[in-house]
């Protein structure tokens, strides 16, 4: 089964998410985004970049690209959709995902490898994970500030949603390990139904030890399973 | 009175009747625009090409040399690697944001010209000091620019490097260095052969933007009307860009194009006629058919404009309708604008009537040369033979206490942690080490660059300091396992009319050339940015070197300044001298006195070092240049790095601070090093959590790193 990686004018980071599913053993194919038709597709990534040029605002053009629709409709069939940074900015936007993504607390763009603690397994990006672990993962991103209207974020704590957090080494969560002021420290959340995915950090840069860390494999891995073994509702 | 027309656009009298001679009649206004511009220093190099032959150029893996968009290196088994450096001196002065990341978007068009995608960047940037708020200003401009256009465009900024002198504050530095990576089928030339091919302009529209930038901005002084040349910057956009490279990639694997050209300085008079020249050939281009953004422009205008983000392919005419639906693809613009001619002539045509005929190769070819006179400035020998006064004791850990502060040894990551420097999976070791390696992926084979300038040494003997931040830059590939391989250089230097300004340039030339020479490595390209002059004062002689390291194998576990541990020891790699003190962090920050005659180089010995260094990176867990602040400082680095504290037993303080040539710090575990032919000794230990130099005093670890990574943060916020 292949994963569709989405190519959007302005996506940058799709070659890097084709070359961790390789390293992976999975298979991925890069489809653009006039394409309507991800019929041969188990599962989709949205990789980071700057989709039609984050013009407007990120995401706002890319969620009526023709893709889109079709994004939308594996996603209700329970396949497995992540977002990755400008994906996930996408998924918000395309009401997708909750919440949306607003400019670093300090105005400045951020790129360092943060730590991120997992809050839940029970996503199509954490499920190989332990409840617990702290990750070491890249954070490439401007707009990476995750907001959401004080219900609705309720509701997604509540109902456990989170499934990365913002951490120090030791995973524990406060404002001096916040890299750009999110909310609750949030790095990551999925969908009701488990099988919409999002994060800020990119876990594809993090699947060799060469490159500095390995620990985004766990997330990819999960993703990659969750493909191959479909849940659908 | 009014001014003739060329003086106006920057030319001389001598230069009009040369124009006149070759035309044999006086130009037209548009003819007038393209000469003013292609004969402008920033484009002809006509005061530097005389002395630019003396670079060695020559190596058996070199596949282009200087004189195309970007120079190529041979790194077997098929694949290339493509490197050019340039300079957006003082448009970033103008206008810091849009200068800069403009410079950026330059520089990716000169490799993605050569065939392949750019695979990263580094931006070497020079400013004045930051207390003035006019200085933090332009810094945080250019930071933002390069920040906001190379992250944007999808290519990864891998570092730098940085300076401060009062002489920046009224014309700042902002070089660009990029690298590209291809298989040898992939390699572009930029000749247009073939009569009836189809020149065809990509990307943006033309605009009114940077009209004049190469002339008016790159080659002419400064003074303090120069805020109104704000129109002669160009505006960038990264999105143009990235859909204009992703184009271009397509149009290459699909084998639709002959030759191509990017439109940098002089636009479309340059693309066309460098072009036509460099395949023998002519073209007749109709301005008529340029998509314009504003439909009143002359002539003139549309050939002079630098609007960025716009690319000239050759193509055969059966392929031009694919060329344009791939564009449409990509929505970015496409128009068939002129057609490749026998003959040599470069005909335009405006509203149907020709405005310009001229031979395309006069635009480059007999552009004006220039032996200017060349004189060694005043007082020179005077502040060589003014050495610093050292003191018989120094508390070092006080010195430290200054230098980790100094801006261009703290903590860089409040600049490089604004860039991308990750994408492509590439980075293994990443800024704010000595020189950046990438892997390639696939292979065993590695690429690492390193980009060096010391302006306050080349200010005091531009040979000796041209001499050494090759070594530098040599030494700092090294310590990651790479051999050095290529150059490329950016001369930034002051008013070449002036004496003074040509014998600094004539000197750092010969100087870099016999570095270069003593390392077997080429000069494969490099910039020339003369008038780096305000109000008359010129800027330090400020050549900055963009060095390329090759590796294969490329070391398993590359050193790193952070994988120093307790009990590990401490070593010296190098010569033993402790008198060069001429210019060094020390001398400039603690004593507040920049005199004195820098040391010259050792060809000799230089070279065993990076020999040395380069075997050692096999298996040390760190190596580390030693440079500004000298021995003190790089421990420091490494230490802070580490998470942990040294203690270092020498016998006289100014081993800690003196900055001679030649040396690195290498941590072994373990074991020491045995029958070397390269001097090296043991200096310390590396454990517990002061950085101690024994009886010359110590400093806390925790303080050390506070006051290293607050050094940018508390004077930028």
């Amino acid at each position: 089964m292949t994963i569709a990686v989405v190519v959007f004018p302005g996506t940058n980071c799709e070659h890097d998410v084709v070359h961790a599913m390789r390293v992976l053993g999975a298979d991925a194919e890069l489809v653009w985004h006039r394409d309507d038709d991800l019929a041969g597709a188990a599962g989709v990534i949205l990789p980071g970049g700057f989709a039609h040029g984050d013009y407007l605002r990120t995401g706002a053009i890319a969620r009526f690209s023709p893709i889109m629709s079709e994004v939308r409709r594996l996603a209700e069939t329970g396949a497995p959709v992540l977002g990755i940074c400008n994906g996930f900015q996408v998924l918000c936007e395309a009401g997708l995902l909750t919440g949306a993504l607003v400019a670093n607390r300090d105005l400045r763009f951020i790129c360092r490898p943060v730590h991120v603690r997992v809050e839940s397994t029970d996503s199509v990006l954490t499920a190989a994970a332990q409840v617990g672990a702290v990750l070491r993962i890249p954070l490439n991103s401007y707009e990476g500030n995750y907001v959401a209207p004080p219900e609705e974020l309720a509701a997604l704590e509540a109902a456990g949603e989170v499934v990365l957090r913002y951490s120090d080494t030791s995973g524990a969560i406060d404002e001096a390990h916040n890299p750009n002021g999110s909310t609750n420290n949030i790095a990551g959340i999925t969908n009701a139904a488990s099988n919409v995915a999002g994060l800020m950090p990119h876990p594809e840069r993090a699947v060799e030890r060469i490159l500095g860390s390995a620990d985004g494999r766990v997330l990819l891995e999960s993703f990659v399973a969750s493909v191959r073994t479909p849940v659908r509702t | 009175m009014t001014e003739p027309a060329h003086r106006r656009l920057g030319m001389t009298d001598d230069e009009y009747d040369a124009v006149v001679a070759i035309l044999e009649r006086p130009p037209e206004p548009a003819e007038l625009a393209m000469y003013s511009v292609m004969w402008s220093e920033h484009c002809s190099y006509k005061s530097s090409r005389a002395w630019l032959g003396r670079f060695p150029t020559a190596a058996p893996w070199v596949v282009v040399g200087p004189g195309e968009n970007a120079g190529v290196v041979d790194l077997g088994d098929g694949w290339l690697a493509a490197l050019r450096i340039e300079s957006h001196n003082h448009p970033s002065f103008v206008e810091p944001y849009q200068g800069a990341a403009t410079g950026v978007g330059g520089i990716l068009r000169d490799i993605f010209t050569m065939g392949t995608r750019p695979i990263a960047v580094w931006d070497p940037i020079r400013f004045g000091p930051l207390d003035e708020p006019k200085n933090r200003y332009l810094m945080k401009g250019v930071v933002a620019g390069i920040a906001g256009y190379g992250n944007a465009v999808g290519v990864p900024t891998l570092g730098g490097e940085i300076e401060f002198a009062d002489c920046y504050s009224h014309n700042p530095l902002v070089n660009v260095m990029a690298l590209g990576l291809l298989r040898r089928e992939q390699l572009v030339l930029s000749a247009a052969s073939g009569e009836g091919n189809v020149a065809v302009l990509l990307g943006a529209a033309t605009g009114r933007d940077g009209i004049g930038g190469a002339s008016i901005l790159a080659s002419a002084s400064f003074d303090e009307a120069s805020g109104a040349k704000r129109p002669s910057v160009q505006i960038g956009d990264p999105f143009e860009e990235k859909k204009l490279i992703e184009a271009c990639l397509e149009l290459y694997a699909r084998g639709l194009v002959v030759g191509i050209q990017d439109l940098g300085a002089a636009g479309i008079s340059c693309a066309t006629s460098e072009c036509a020249a460099a395949g023998g050939m002519g073209m007749d281009v109709d301005l008529d058919d340029v998509p314009l953004r504003e439909a009143d422009m002359t002539p003139g205008e549309i050939l002079m404009s630098e609007s960025q983000e716009r690319m000239l392919a050759i193509v055969a005419p059966e392929d031009v309708d694919e060329v344009l639906a791939l564009a449409d693809k990509w929505e970015i613009e496409a128009a068939a604008i002129g057609t490749v001619t026998h003959g040599g002539a470069l005909r335009v045509v405006h509203d149907g009537a020709l405005v310009a005929e001229l031979p395309a190769a006069s635009l480059s070819e007999e552009a004006p040369l220039y032996r200017r006179p060349s004189q060694q400035p005043g007082g020179l020998e005077a502040a060589w033979a003014a050495a610093p006064p050292l003191p018989e004791h120094v508390d070092v850990g006080d010195a430290l206490r200054s230098l980790l502060d100094d801006p261009a040894i703290g903590d860089r990551s409040w600049i490089y942690e604004q860039y991308d420097h990750q994408l492509f999976l590439n980075t293994v070791v990443e800024p704010g080490h000595d020189g950046s390696l990438l892997r390639i992926k696939g292979t065993h084979k590695g690429l690492a660059v390193s980009t060096d300038g010391d302006s306050w040494r080349c200010r005091l003997d531009p040979r000796r300091g041209g001499a050494r931040i090759i070594w530098e830059a040599a030494l700092n590939v090294a310590v990651t396992g790479a051999r050095p391989y290529a150059v490329v250089d950016n001369l930034n230097f002051g008013n070449p009319e002036k004496p003074a300004v040509m014998w600094q340039f004539r000197e750092t030339v010969e100087g870099m050339s016999e570095a270069c020479e003593a390392l077997g490595i080429p000069v494969v390209g490099g910039n020339v940015s003369f008038y780096n002059e305000t109000d008359g004062v010129d800027i330090h002689p400020t050549p900055v070197v963009g060095l390329l390291g090759f590796c294969d194998p490329m070391p398993e576990q590359p050193p790193r300044l952070d994988r120093a541990k307790e009990g590990m020891g401490i070593w010296l790699l190098g010569p033993e001298d402790r008198g060069d003190f001429a210019a060094s962090a020390y001398a400039r920050t603690v004593l507040g006195i920049a005199t004195g005659r820098p040391a010259d180089a050792d060809p000799d010995m230089g070279s065993a070092v990076v020999h040395r260094t380069i075997e050692l990176a096999g298996w040390c867990p760190v190596l580390h240049d030693v440079s500004l602040g000298g021995v003190a400082v790089a421990v420091a680095e490494m230490c802070i790095s580490s998470g942990v504290g040294a203690r270092l037993e020498v016998d006289d303080w100014r081993d800690l601070l003196n900055e001679s040539p030649h040396r690195v710090i290498a941590v072994l575990p373990d074991r020491g090093d045995p029958n070397d032919v390269v001097p090296i000794r043991r200096i310390g230990t590396v454990g517990g959590d002061t950085i101690d130099f024994g009886e010359y005093g110590s400093i806390p670890l925790g303080e050390a790193a506070a006051i290293w990574r607050d050094a940018l943060p508390r004077r930028l916020g």
